[in-house]
């Protein structure tokens, strides 16, 4: 018994309350997140590197998208709202997978409607094939079926990518605010 | 001998009871799918090599825990995620729906989870039991 009780006191607890028990489904052992370079939506150029020390939510989408951008954008504004003072450490970072359309101004106008902290990122059509496939992620366009409005069939998760810059885990879409929180407090708390 | 023929609904009737309504008690929630070492090198080759199917059914309680992992030498995308050599991505639900993930993996860009409620005591227990029992006969006799 006093055996079992000291081997649990040197196991890393909070990296271990992090991984067992997130909402969203967990990749170990963690492993860095692949680096981007974007031209980001504040102006700025885009990269993981950027937002060392917070947590960053990454959303692959576009601005045209019907139902599951402005579904999980909207969730992730108000997972945020319910974080409190901790969201200052909690960065939504969207990359668009139709850069045809989604210039800087427009992710920019339609992020702000979400929540102005948001940033979005775009980039040469073949710059965000590369940064997809290293994310594992599907993007193609849908013909449209009349008319030039084509649409978008993309990956709709959400990859949490924590303080250090390792790709945690992905929360599948769906998913209600209370869940992200839930996830983000156990993610924040594992400094 | 006839005095026994009393006995034979109780040998039948018990293990129906038992089935029905005793608790589903699984050693691990995980419902596992691995890649093997040497996936990349075999479909190189042209070998058609398939280990996630398109519709993967689950059951809250019981297996509700999608895990998967990567023992091949190269990143492999597996189901909705991309995973490293060695690493594994454990996926749980907790709510009984059909998910859809989109997949480059699968011919179809799909991959479906379907996740069935706990089955209730009674005739849904009779025959998840049932349905188990078949899946670990096929794999036995399979293997």
């Amino acid at each position: 018994m006093k055996r079992r009780a000291l081997l649990l006191a040197s196991l890393p607890l909070p990296a271990l309350a992090a991984t067992e028990r997130l909402k969203a489904g967990v990749f170990e052992p963690a492993q860095a997140a692949p680096e981007f370079a974007l031209k980001g939506s504040d102006g700025a150029a885009l990269s993981l590197a950027r937002f060392k020390g917070k947590l960053v939510l990454l959303v692959f989408g576009f601005t045209h998208c019907p139902e599951v951008c402005p579904t999980t954008l909207a969730t992730l504004a108000q997972a945020r709202k319910q974080l409190g003072p901790e969201a200052a450490d909690v960065q939504v970072v969207y990359v668009t997978v139709d850069p045809e359309r989604d210039d800087i101004n427009r992710i920019r106008q339609y992020l702000t409607a979400f929540d102005p902290s948001f940033i979005g990122g775009t980039d040469t059509p073949d710059t965000l094939a590369a940064m997809r496939k290293r994310y594992g992620v599907v993007a193609e366009k849908i013909a449209p079926k009349q008319g030039n409005a084509y649409g978008m069939n993309h990956s709709t998760s959400v990859w949490l990518i924590d303080r250090s810059g390792k790709l945690q885990a992905m929360m599948p879409y769906g998913h209600p605010a209370k869940d992200f929180v839930h996830d983000l407090r156990l993610l924040l708390a594992a400094k | 001998m006839k005095r026994l023929l009393w006995l034979l609904p109780v040998v039948v009737l018990a293990p129906l009871a038992w089935a029905a309504f005793a608790p589903l008690e699984p050693a691990s929630r995980d419902e596992l799918f691995e890649i093997p070492k040497g996936t990349y090198a075999r479909r190189m080759a042209g070998d058609k090599v398939e280990i996630l199917p398109d519709t993967i059914h689950l059951t809250l309680g019981l297996n509700d825990q999608l895990l998967l992992r990567n023992h091949d030498e190269v990143p492999q995308q597996f189901g909705p995620v991309l995973i490293m050599p060695g690493q594994s991505f454990r996926l749980p639900f907790e709510v009984a729906s059909t998910y859809s993930f989109a997949c480059s993996a699968h011919a179809s860009g799909q991959m479906s989870v379907v996740v069935a409620p706990n089955p209730a005591a009674g005739w849904p227990r009779l025959q998840w039991r049932w349905q188990h029992w078949k899946n670990v006969y096929k794999t036995e006799t399979v293997a």
